[in-house]
């Protein structure tokens, strides 16, 4: 597609979204062939804005978008996919936050193609209104984000040493992004205890499509380890923490 | 900023732009509109902007913003003390108010519930809403949070904390806007307004 045109139309997820100017709304959006891009839906806090219902939050739209100087102007927007579930449910649309979070901070405003992203993107706002293990759902989302970002952890080889790692208690290392076998363990600091079940749940979820994940059944305390050296791995990289996860916590504290 | 701009009025530039909505060729108009405006207005605005925060408060029992505490609302013999409307801001009372079909009393939150932008349950006055309900009585909480995706989480957020109370949890309905277009209804709109339809 040419950079140049002045238009063009494009399925769209909503990310972000703020208020702007006296009645506007400043989307930030992510689509499969442009990446993410900021976008001003002019009027749409006007009640009688045609345009106020279809820029919800964690919804696919189909745009028409102009380009503008700063931003893209929304020009017709029509929602094609509520994802219902996730205003209906205030866990499933606090990890909708959440896997929005990770992809506004994983990518940047160029414009580039983004599809396996978007498609990914999509398909867990999909499953996070189907499923019932959410938490499944969502590693399963990060460790294919990873993947998609540049960041794919190293779960087959021992990063250090490069020899095939035996399913077995290893370890992991934010810095190298891996698995480091216990003989080379030795000589980095900085490691994290990669228990051989957590790993082998891992490499299923990194190799597998999910239809062949979905079906397993994870007790609670695999995936707090899970969710440890995934989201701690993500954190090290963002070198930030994120703002959906306490919400997150703290409703699964209080059921 | 160039140098050729004298310190203060780069300063009022500076602090213009921190506004929403305003740009920096929309605050240097504004201060340049000033430069040349007459003494007695800069001074009104001078004096109007220290007392904006020195004279009002948060009211203690609703958190709307007042000069007296109580505020008006609340201090009224004549209002409907046992019903609450929890609404998100401040300038949310005011468009009920103006409806003025409303007799009961406020709450004000002070924003919705949004992960995305690091906003939780407790940046919100969500505990002195409960910690309300269970002192006094209270009939029916009306939750008028905004309807997108923040506001009904913030929504389903308070029923999960009253859910245990004796009280009536009620939602703002949701349909079409006067003066709209079906043909432009979003599908979510439509759904809710089929299902809240009345009778005619």
């Amino acid at each position: 597609m040419a950079r140049t045109e002045r238009a063009f139309r494009t399925d769209a997820i909503i990310l972000k979204r703020r208020d702007f100017n006296e009645a506007d709304r400043l989307l930030t959006v992510f689509t499969p062939k442009h990446g993410k891009i900021d976008v001003i839906a002019k009027g749409a806090r006007k009640p009688t804005s045609t345009k106020a219902g279809h820029v919800e939050l964690f919804t696919r739209v189909d745009m028409l978008i102009h380009r503008g100087r700063d931003f893209g102007i929304l020009s017709q927007a029509e929602m094609v996919e509520p994802f219902l579930a996730l205003r209906d449910d205030l866990q499933r649309g606090a990890y909708a936050s959440y896997a929005a979070e990770l992809v506004d901070r994983f990518t940047g405003s160029e414009d580039e193609d983004q599809r396996h992203l978007y498609n990914l993107l999509d398909s867990t706002l999909q499953r996070l209104c189907e499923e019932d293990d959410l938490r499944l759902v969502i590693r399963y989302f990060e460790i294919h984000l990873l993947g998609l970002a540049g960041f794919q952890p190293e779960l087959n080889e021992c990063v250090i040493g490069r020899e095939p790692v035996m399913p077995e208690d290893q370890y992991f290392s934010y810095v190298e992004g891996g698995v480091i076998c216990v003989r080379h363990a030795v000589r980095t600091g900085q490691l994290i205890d990669l228990p051989m079940v957590t790993l082998k749940l891992l490499r299923h979820m990194q190799r597998s499509p999910f239809s062949k994940v979905r079906s397993l059944k994870v007790a609670s305390n695999l995936h707090e380890d899970a969710e440890r050296i995934l989201l701690g791995y993500i954190t090290f990289l963002l070198e930030r923490r994120l703002e959906s996860v306490d919400f997150i916590r703290r409703l699964r504290q209080e059921t | 900023m160039s140098k050729a701009i004298p310190e203060p009025v780069t300063r009022l530039i500076e602090a213009f732009s921190r506004l929403p909505g305003v740009g920096p060729k929309t605050a240097s108009r504004l201060t340049y509109f000033l430069l040349r405006a007459p003494d007695q207005l800069t001074n009104e605005l001078a004096d109007a902007l220290r007392e904006l925060k020195a004279n009002t408060r948060f009211c203690s029992v609703c958190h709307n913003i007042t000069v007296e505490d109580p505020c008006g609302i609340c201090a009224d013999p004549e209002r409907d003390h046992r019903v609450i409307c929890v609404v998100e801001e401040p300038l949310d009372v005011l468009a009920i108010e103006r409806t003025g079909s409303y007799g009961g009393v406020y709450h004000v939150l002070h924003g919705a519930i949004s992960p995305v932008n690091g906003i939780g349950p407790d940046n919100l006055k969500i505990r002195e809403l409960v910690a309300r309900v269970e002192a006094g009585d209270v009939d029916e909480v009306i939750v008028a949070t905004n309807p997108g995706l923040e506001g009904d989480a913030t929504a389903m957020y308070i029923q999960r904390q009253l859910a245990s109370r004796d009280v009536k949890l009620t939602r703002l309905a949701r349909g079409l806007p006067v003066g709209s277009d079906i043909e432009y209804a979003d599908s979510v709109t439509l759904m809710r307004a089929l299902q809240g339809r009345s009778a005619l």
